[in-house]
């Protein structure tokens, strides 16, 4: 009875999957945005763009950089970034921009504020602890051995 | 019948888990009752000959695809190639804890079987330990991950296996990782089994090292394929992501590596008693620990293809009683248990532990960096904690840690003095500051990479350095085994210093018979062609690649559709040279006819993992010659029990 239902249930599941996903194919079909797929004709700034493509974190893949992604969602991303950087705003200024827009989730690197403050105090403690053990260890046991 | 067959003995194998537990404890208790005490070893070796007779049992179902096995049905399919039907067995949630129980069933038969060192006593705790262990683990497949689930009705055809899988990759790459990784229990029964005894002696952490070593290269080994695997495989010329599922992998490594010297430490000068433990029990903890962040699905990532929380909860409950109950023995015993001799600031025991304190904060810091998201989501902050933070800060801590590991190995045990190394220390200041003056100045490279390049010079040279001087066919193997793992890091470090420093990446649209130039190399876009696999279909591009007048090479990167699963991916294609790697890959196709071709020319990016098998190299030989040692201790021995034994009736 249970196998059934469960049955049933992923069969409705597995409708409402393929009903939502047809506004999204549509939206895949549509040609990638110009310079989702195209280099920036000045080096220097394709440069720019590029390490801050690899920062970007891809927000419908997850675990992936809009750089290595090939989700349209990240190509509309290259597409900005690029535009932006061609446009003469510098790297830092396009980050703040879109992690204001998305949040702190959308860069690779963290940056100190209230909601991660302890990533950057944990480390400082961490190493003074392993200063701590090393002169222990090393520092203290001079006197027994000589 | 098969899939019962293989269940049965899934739970014949745990049931033998607790069998084994029980002697183990039982037979500490009562040492006089031979029948309790003779059974544990042989128990031990049962439990493994049905955990592996459960895991050929999944082989067989998936070489055959039985589709009547839900596990098949939703992870096979009758048109893969063999092979990938074989490794696909462990290419999804529940045939991975399978091979993982199974591993470590065959590490505790083997020491059952073959580890005759240690006192009796602690032998019965350490396999003791590897049975309760198992038990959790075995416990945790029969009730929320049974892999011999049947269908009420066998289905037609199966789901298929994710593309990306269908590689050899996938047939190298998770049995050695899960080799290494779980072949760390032993090193934590050990921990375990020393502390329930309080018998930490050097002739235990000789008995502990090779099980360490053997554990640690395979774990080198896998992680190095997996990188290898995932660089070419997914199509975007990265290499190491930090991703989390990385991270699981890299954090028993470090522990692991940090455990290798402290044991080694122990076993020459009986010092670092504590430490040893404590590494013992952290590096298996970190595996476990990587096993629910893979396994729990609490991860979004692109390895993590499972999500199930109740299965997350199960191992969370396994870890909390593991972990939580070694750390607990280890408080409650660590101060019983002295630590050991002495030793001088300058002296090798010193460098080592400097090393091992910096190998353990790294670990603290790919912890944090890992960790830190999934509590931010839990407090309702999301955050991201990726390459730039990992790069920034581990090498605050790795960047020291190799200069230390630059000059260790030329000092002595116990005690010594910098003015006795000082020419081989001119020797290094000398090479790195030819080597920080040529690439500053030849290159504008950024600091991190700079630091890279300099250190890996400097690591080079030194790792030879133990070897001047020596008649080298006197050396013994451990040291050549020494010097081959420092020369790997030389080499492995160069290679990413030199691909993060160098690399040169093109993007274009070309039209068959357009060229374009990606560092040295000039690559003409040849044709197009389509071309079919076995359960694929694929655009194939033609690059013809050549350096000025050279003769051409060739390269055909795909672009693949599969129809089980329906699913697009890219076949990269490399061509590699001595001094790196041209790496092509196939994008989609403009409107005018053009296609994009995605560039790389990565210098040296080999050395990576070529370093990483130099690193499992240096562990393989040092194992040789640690077990070649003791076998022969073991003749010289019982030559002079015979000797003896022949001299008492005269």
């Amino acid at each position: 009875m249970t196998r059934t239902l469960s049955l049933a249930a992923a069969a409705l599941a597995a409708c409402l999957i393929a009903w939502t996903a047809v506004p999204a194919a549509a939206q895949d079909a549509l040609p990638p945005a110009p310079y989702a797929y195209r280099e920036l004709d000045d080096s220097r700034q394709e440069a720019a763009a590029r390490a801050l493509m690899h920062d970007l974190r891809c927000v419908t893949c997850q675990g992936q950089s809009i750089a290595d992604s090939d989700a349209p969602m990240a190509g509309d991303m290259r597409h900005f970034v690029r535009t932006r950087i061609a446009a003469g705003q510098n790297a830092e200024e396009v980050r703040g921009w879109l992690e204001q827009r998305y949040g702190d989730y959308i860069s690779y690197r963290p940056s100190f504020g209230r909601a991660t403050w302890p990533l950057f105090v944990l480390p400082v403690l961490l190493g003074l602890i392993a200063l701590v053990i090393i002169l222990r260890r090393v520092g203290g046991t001079r006197s027994a051995v000589q | 019948m098969m899939a019962e067959l293989g269940l049965a003995a899934l739970w014949l194998a745990a049931a033998l888990a607790i069998l084994q537990l029980v002697t183990g404890i039982w037979s500490m208790r009562a040492p006089e009752l031979v029948a309790i005490t003779g059974a544990v070893r042989p128990v031990t070796i049962l439990q493994a000959v049905f955990a592996a007779l459960s895991f050929t049992v999944l082989l067989y179902l998936f070489a055959v695809t039985d589709l009547s096995v839900e596990l098949v049905a939703a992870n096979s399919h009758t048109a893969k190639p063999l092979l990938y039907k074989i490794t696909g067995a462990w290419g999804n949630h529940e045939g991975s804890m399978l091979l993982w129980v199974t591993v470590m069933a065959l590490s505790g038969a083997l020491i059952a079987g073959v580890e005759y060192r240690l006192p009796e006593r602690t032998m019965q705790a350490v396999l003791a330990c590897q049975g309760f262990v198992a038990a959790g683990f075995y416990a945790f497949l029969l009730f929320s991950s049974n892999p011999f689930a049947r269908l009420p009705q066998p289905l037609a055809e199966g789901n298929g296996l994710n593309p990306l899988l269908q590689d050899v990759g996938l047939a190298l790459h998770p049995p050695t990782l899960y080799i290494g990784y779980v072949g760390l229990s032993v090193a934590f029964s050990f921990a375990v089994g020393a502390l329930v005894t309080r018998q930490v002696t050097p002739d235990f952490a000789r008995a502990m090292r090779p099980w360490v070593l053997g554990a640690w290269v395979f774990l080198t080994l896998g992680i190095t394929a997996g990188s290898y695997w995932a660089y070419y495989e997914l199509g975007w010329g990265g290499w190491w992501f930090w991703d989390p599922v990385e991270n699981a992998s890299l954090m028993p490594w470090l522990a692991a590596t940090a455990l290798l010297h402290s044991v080694s430490v122990l076993a020459a000068r009986d010092a670092l008693r504590t430490w040893t433990l404590m590494l013992g029990v952290l590096a298996f903890s970190m595996s476990m620990l990587g096993t629910f962040l893979v396994r729990s699905g609490i991860l979004t990532s692109v390895h993590a293809f499972a999500v199930d929380p109740q299965r997350g909860t199960f191992i969370l409950i396994l870890l909390a009683i593991y972990i939580g109950g070694a750390l607990l023995l280890f408080a409650l015993r660590a101060g019983a248990v002295a630590e050991g001799e002495r030793f001088s600031v300058a002296s090798r025991e010193s460098a080592l532990v400097v090393n091992n304190v910096l190998l353990t904060a790294i670990l603290g810091i790919v912890l944090l960096g890992t960790l830190y998201p999934l509590l931010a989501e839990a407090f309702g902050e999301r955050v991201s904690v990726g390459p730039p933070y990992f790069n920034l800060v581990g090498a605050i801590f790795a960047l020291p840690m190799l200069a230390v590991l630059a000059i260790g190995p030329l000092l002595r045990w116990r005690r010594d003095s910098l003015q006795r190394i000082s020419r081989p220390l001119i020797v290094l200041a000398a090479v790195g500051g030819a080597a920080l003056v040529l690439t500053a100045v030849l290159f504008g490279v950024g600091f991190l990479p700079l630091a890279g390049l300099v250190l890996a010079a400097v690591l080079a040279v030194a790792s030879v350095m133990p070897l001047s001087g020596r008649n080298l066919r006197r050396v013994p193997l451990a040291v050549w085994g020494m010097v081959a793992a420092h020369l790997g890091v030389a080499a492995a470090l160069f290679g990413m210093a030199s691909e993060s420093a160098f690399t040169s990446e093109r993007l274009v649209a070309l039209a068959p018979g357009q060229a374009t130039q990606v560092g040295p190399w000039q690559v003409r876009f040849a044709a197009v062609q389509p071309v079919a696999g076995p359960n694929w279909t694929a655009l194939e591009a033609r690059l013809e690649a050549r350096i000025g007048t050279g003769a051409p090479v060739v390269l055909t990167p795909q672009a693949r559709s599969f129809w089980a699963p329906a699913q697009q991916t890219t076949e990269a294609a490399l061509a590699t040279s001595w001094n790196g790697q041209l790496y092509a890959v196939m994008g989609g196709a403009a409107d005018d006819g053009r296609w994009q071709i995605r560039l790389w020319w990565k210098p040296f990016v080999t050395f990576i993992w070529y370093g990483g098998g130099l690193i499992a190299l240096g562990g393989a030989l040092s194992l040789a010659g640690r077990v070649a040692d003791d076998l022969k201790r073991r003749r010289v021995r019982a030559r002079g029990a015979r000797r003896r034994a022949q001299m008492v009736p005269a």
